[in-house]
Order: structure tokens, then C-alpha cells, then sequence
């Protein structure tokens, strides 16, 4: 008996055992219909992929990372500057983290729009919903071990959501901290959360998933005026195999191997160009000047709790999570036979673009957060000089007053400044010196008022100032219950002189 | 019976014994049963475990000094630290917590709890416009903790607070939300 002969009885004698060939057969060999060896059917495996280099990656960081509320900024700084490719390790997960959430959005909206959840996959659907869900869970877990000022105070975000529930409010937020405030146990909370309890269950409804894309089978490409029937698809989807089906390996893989080794090499750059995030500042409570954000995927939740009416925000807050999620697992019901494709499927095409454009939207407006004061500005922020050329003592100060009040933290003037309130470059065209006083004094809905805090000299300075704010070929605004010439007088004693020096 | 039926025809084997059954049944019933009081013992430890935060007894929270009367001086807003009464020895910086110290005329004092009314953000105190801003979704209070613009739905949390022996005392130790203000 030769080498090979030897070599094949003992490959006939495992395989024998431990059913290899059948298993085998029965999974990567299985049979799927030619169509779904298409481009668009790549974002499953992908999403796959990013799992397992998560799953690597986190083992190797764990091997470092502290997970205790006193120690887990150094550690992270420890990974970052004196473990050996710490850094190329973070920055992996960190992006195979972003990678994972976009290209599994885009499987959920390839499934979506292929109709791939209509009958007989609705469980395969509810499955991959729950998998959303538990990938966001790991996506906001992550960030918290990331425990920086960022993380401590994402989680106080989380907890003031948490308290606004009736009745049950104190006490989920204590479930939810482990203990009365943001601290030790809090992150270790998290920390079991995002290494065992999470990852575990989706390690578990993976393979559901998997297990159902057998069962059913995948989706075959749809074809515009086929529709699917419960009496009669399985059969048509049989005979659609039998007539043109190929084994899912070799012949159907090679787009999805070709996708997945693009991914992961573009993880690969990502992480060696970009390098990893964060920590940002130490999580000391005390050090309050931050300005916390949330990351790449949750800046959309950002604006929306920014800019949602006051009176709605608690309702909104404890119910739209349920109903958004009421309606994801809903979709398969709501539909469930007919038509797949989507060039027949306006409805759905469309509410896919209007999701996409107002999430879009709001991620936009995360990244310069509009809605946020710019703490800083008073001191940072300059005035530009052709807003106080050739102004009088008395319109300079009241320049100075607006950087001193910290009225620039909400307000620009020649772009500088905080977007809060709106710019004042113009204010001088919209409102009288009289009712640029009220303003001040009084404030409005969105603004403070400031009747206690400025003297009547620092005011009569400041709306001197603003009443100078307006092009030169603009007419600033009057009180038409007054004769003009008078108001201009009374409000804008130096009028003329700055309609004159603000000449280009 | 038709099971005992359907097994003679499948396996071809013989019925078991009429008077077998009752006693398989009775070890099946025997043996849920014995594991249901075993899940049970196992369980309620568990829980308790796990359910030890999920309690609302006011018990975390009791007097802490902030320093003496003299560090605050009068009609200023100044920040002070201390260090949560409830702690755990890992907690690190996260034990320290700041609040906000208002002191009027003589004796009377307004401590306000950092985090905003909103979603708990660290408000920020601007000694020059006396306000107080928050640098997430844009809220504002004035210098009595009253909601002045923007989107909280209340003024500032007020920490109860007393003076003893020239110290000035809180009451606090919980992070403050909307159902449980501090």
C-alpha cells in the first residue's frame, strides 16, 4: 500500500466518523438557484466576515483591555502606545465595527427590496431583525468600553432616557448603572453585555439564520409579474432548482469570496490609514468641559433629540424605539405574498429612500450639531474687522459685550459663533434698535433672557453694536409708527457714518 | 392505544408491558419535577444577584460635606467635588462627582446637580451672561437653576443642603433624573 492509499483510507475512515462529506453537502454544497449568485446577494457573507474578524479582534484586545471603571482609560492608552500593534488591534475592531453596521444595513435593505422576507422566510426576517438589534446593542456597548468623557456621558444620556419612564424610572436606571451612579459597575455591566451575553446570542441566532437559509432555501433573483403564492412557491422554487440550481460552493461563492476579501482589505487600510478612536478625555466627571457625542451610527438619535418639540420628546423617547421595532418585525406580515420585485414595488422602494434621506439628514447635521452651543466661542471666536471698522466707543464696546455675554456661543456674526440661534449679520434689516432691546431683555422660546444680567449701558452698547449688523446697501429696519428720520436719529445715531465706512 | 400501536408497526418491536407504562410515565413526571425544584433553587440566588441594583429605597444617598462656608464666597457661583458616598473600590475618577454651588446673600445657598434636566449632560456655568449652559442640545437655565431656554423640561436639580459647624453639607449620591430628582 502506497503513501496516497494510506493518506485516503485514513481521509475515508475520518470522514466516516465525523460525517465531513455530508455536512458538507447538506451546507456549503447545498443547492441554490443560479440567479442568487448575484453582486447583490454579497452583504450577508460580508456582514459574516466583519463578525468573525470582531470575534478575533475583541478576543486579542481582551487579552489587554482592564474592564474596570478606574483602569480601563489606561489600558486603552496602553493599547495604544505601548502594546505591540495595540493600536492596529483597536483600530480593526473599531472599523470592522463600522464596516459591520453599514454592510448589514445594506443586506437589510437588499433583502427588503428583493422581497426575500415574503413567504416562506418570514422567521429568516424576524431572525435578521434580531440581529440588527443585537448588532446596534454591540455598536453602543463598544462605545461605552471605549471609556472616555464621551462614553461616561453617552451612558448618563442613556440613563436620563431610561428615567424618564413612569414610575419604573429610578429604578431601571439603577438596573441599568448597576448601583446609584455611573461608575464601576456600570462598565462592567457593559462589559458582559458586549463580550459574553451579546456576542453569545448572536453567535446563537447566526446559526438559526444560517439554518433557516438551508431550510428555505435562499432567495431566488426576482423576476418583475412572478408572484409568490403559499400554494403552489414551494414547488416552483423546487423545479427552479432541479432545472438550473448549482452547489452553493463552488459554483455560486465566488462573488461573495471576491466581496469579503474586498471588505477585508478595506478594513485592513482603513485601520493602518485612520488608525484607532479615541479614548478621547479621561472619564472624570468633574472634567465637564466636553461636548459629548455619540458615534458614526447613532448621530441621527443625536439630531432627533435635539430637534423634536419639547412637549412630544418623553413620549416619543419610551415608544418609537417599540413601534420602529414593532414595525421591522411587522414587514413580513404586512406583506407577505405577491409580487418580489422591486421594480413593482414603489411603495417600498420609495419608503427605502425616505428612510435613507432623513437618517442621512440627521447623521449630516450630527456631525456639526447645529442645535449645540459653541461653548467656547466667546473666547475663541474673533469678530471680523469689517464689523468694527470705523463704529464709534460706544458700538466697539457693545462688540465686546456680545463676545462677553457669551451671546456669540449661540449667534454668528461674519460666520464665527455658535449656530443655536440664528446668524446676526443682517439683524440691524429685521429688527428696530427698540425691539432688538426687548429681545435682549427679554429673551424668547429658544433664547434666555437677559434683563438681570446686562446693565442699561451694556445694553443701550450691545443693540448699538447689533444695529449696525446690515449691509451697506440695506436699509436697516424702522418703526413705521415713527417718522423715519426721527428713529434714525434716536436709535441709529451714527448711521450715516457706518453706511459710509462699510463700503467695499 | 394507537402509540403503542404505531410503535409495534415502526420499530418493530414489541409492545412494552401494560404495567411498564404507568411507571415510565411516573419517573418522566418524577423527573420534570425534580428539576423544576432544582431550577427554582438555582434560580432565586440568581436573581437576587442579579436584581441587587434593582431597588429604589433612597438608601444610596446621605449627608456629604463640601468643604467649608469660606471656599464659597458670597453671591458666586463656584463648582465643588466630592466623592460619591456609595462607591466601589474599582470605581476610579468616576467616584468623583461635581455639582454646582450658589451662594446668595449670607447663609443661603443653591446647590444644583451638574447634569441637565434634558438627557444629563454636564451643564456648564458662565460667570459673565449668569448662565448656565449645556453643551449637547443646546439648554439653558439661569443662575436660580430656573429652565431658561432651549429643551429640558425643568430647572436644574436641587441638591438639599445644610450647614453644620461652618461646613456646608448635601444630600446627595445618586445621578438625578427626571423621576428621581436629587
Amino acid at each position: 500500500m502506497n503513501m496516497i492509499e494510506r493518506l485516503r483510507k485514513v481521509a475515508i475512515w475520518i470522514d466516516d466518523r465525523v460525517y465531513i462529506s455530508k455536512i458538507f453537502a447538506a451546507t456549503a454544497g447545498h443547492t441554490v438557484p443560479r440567479t442568487s449568485g448575484s453582486w447583490f446577494y454579497v452583504f450577508g457573507s460580508g456582514t459574516l466576515l466583519c463578525f468573525m474578524i470582531q470575534i478575533v479582534t475583541g478576543i486579542c484586545l481582551a487579552l489587554v483591555y482592564v474592564p474596570s471603571a478606574g483602569q480601563a482609560y489606561t489600558s486603552l492608552e496602553y493599547l495604544n502606545y505601548q502594546q505591540q500593534l495595540g493600536w492596529f488591534l483597536r483600530a480593526m475592531h473599531n472599523w470592522g465595527s463600522n464596516f459591520m453596521v453599514a454592510i448589514m444595513l445594506a443586506h437589510l435593505i437588499q433583502v427588503f427590496l428583493f422581497g426575500a422576507f415574503k413567504y416562506p422566510r418570514e422567521m429568516t426576517w424576524i431572525s435578521g431583525v434580531v440581529l440588527l438589534l443585537c448588532t446596534l446593542g454591540m455598536a453602543f456597548t463598544g462605545q461605552v468600553l471605549r471609556f472616555d468623557q464621551d462614553a461616561y456621558w453617552g451612558l448618563g444620556i442613556g440613563a436620563a432616557m431610561a428615567g424618564r419612564v413612569p414610575f419604573m424610572g429610578p429604578a431601571i436606571v439603577h438596573m441599568m448603572l448597576g448601583g446609584p451612579i455611573i461608575a464601576g459597575e456600570t462598565l462592567s455591566r457593559f462589559f458582559t453585555l458586549h463580550v459574553f451575553v451579546i456576542p453569545g446570542s448572536i453567535l446563537a441566532i447566526v446559526s438559526l439564520h444560517l439554518r433557516l437559509v438551508l431550510a428555505k432555501g435562499i432567495n431566488e433573483y426576482p423576476v418583475p409579474g412572478k408572484l409568490v403564492k403559499k400554494e403552489t412557491y414551494a414547488e416552483e422554487y423546487e423545479a427552479e432548482l432541479k432545472k438550473s440550481g448549482v452547489p452553493f460552493f463552488p459554483k455560486a461563492i465566488s462573488k461573495d469570496l471576491i466581496f469579503s476579501g474586498l471588505v477585508l482589505l478595506a478594513i485592513v487600510f482603513c485601520a493602518a490609514y485612520f488608525g484607532p478612536e479615541g479614548p478621547h478625555g479621561i472619564p472624570d466627571p468633574t472634567q465637564i468641559n466636553t461636548a459629548p457625542k455619540p458615534d458614526f451610527f447613532f448621530l441621527w438619535l443625536y439630531g432627533v433629540l435635539s430637534l423634536m418639540p419639547d412637549y412630544m420628546e418623553t413620549v416619543v423617547m419610551l415608544t418609537a424605539p417599540f413601534i420602529v421595532i414593532g414595525i421591522l418585525f411587522a414587514v413580513p406580515f404586512i406583506s407577505n405574498t405577491g409580487e418580489k420585485s422591486p421594480r413593482r414595488r414603489p411603495v417600498a422602494v420609495l419608503s427605502v429612500l425616505l428612510i435613507l434621506i432623513v437618517l442621512g439628514a440627521f447623521n449630516y447635521l450630527g456631525t456639526y450639531a447645529p442645535w449645540s452651543p459653541k461653548m467656547e466661542a466667546w473666547t475663541s471666536a474673533a469678530t471680523p474687522t469689517n464689523y468694527l471698522e470705523g463704529r464709534s466707543p460706544l458700538e466697539r464696546q457693545g462688540a465686546l459685550v456680545f463676545h462677553n455675554k457669551q451671546c456669540i456661543n449661540c449667534h454668528s456674526v461674519g460666520g464665527e459663533g455658535g449656530l443655536r440661534g440664528p446668524a446676526l449679520d443682517g439683524v440691524a434689516t429685521r429688527l428696530t434698535g427698540d425691539q432688538l432691546v426687548r429681545q435682549v431683555i427679554q429673551g424668547s422660546g429658544n433664547m434666555p433672557a437677559y434683563g438681570k444680567n446686562l446693565s442699561p449701558p451694556e445694553v443701550a452698547a450691545l443693540v448699538a453694536f447689533m444695529s449696525t449688523l446690515h449691509k451697506p446697501t440695506e436699509v436697516p429696519a424702522h418703526d413705521s409708527s415713527r417718522p423715519t428720520q426721527a428713529s434714525t436719529e434716536n436709535m441709529q445715531p451714527n448711521a450715516t457714518t457706518q453706511m459710509a465706512s462699510t463700503k467695499p | 392505544m394507537a402509540v403503542k400501536e404505531l410503535d409495534t408497526k415502526i420499530q418493530g418491536i414489541p409492545a412494552p408491558l401494560a404495567k411498564e407504562m404507568p411507571r415510565r410515565s411516573f419517573l418522566l413526571k418524577l423527573g420534570f419535577l425534580l428539576n423544576g425544584v432544582a431550577a427554582t433553587m438555582v434560580s432565586v440566588p440568581l436573581l437576587g444577584y442579579l436584581l441587587s441594583a434593582f431597588r429604589n429605597d433612597g438608601g444610596f444617598t446621605s449627608w456629604i460635606a463640601l468643604g467649608s462656608l469660606n471656599s464659597f464666597p458670597e453671591n458666586q457661583t463656584r463648582m465643588a467635588k466630592f466623592s460619591n458616598p456609595y462607591t466601589r473600590p474599582w470605581d476610579g475618577q468616576t467616584a468623583d462627582i461635581p455639582c454646582w454651588v450658589r451662594r446668595m446673600d449670607g447663609d443661603k445657598f443653591q446647590i444644583f446637580a451638574i447634569n441637565c434636566t434634558h438627557l444629563g449632560c454636564p451643564v456648564r456655568w458662565f460667570q459673565e451672561s449668569h448662565l448656565f449652559m449645556c453643551p449637547c442640545h443646546g439648554g439653558a437655565f439661569y443662575e436660580d437653576g430656573s429652565h431658561a431656554s432651549g429643551p429640558p423640561p425643568r430647572g436644574l436639580y436641587e441638591y438639599k443642603y445644610k450647614i453644620e459647624n461652618g461646613q456646608l453639607w448635601i444630600h446627595g449620591g445618586q445621578l438625578p433624573t427626571l423621576n428621581q430628582p436629587a
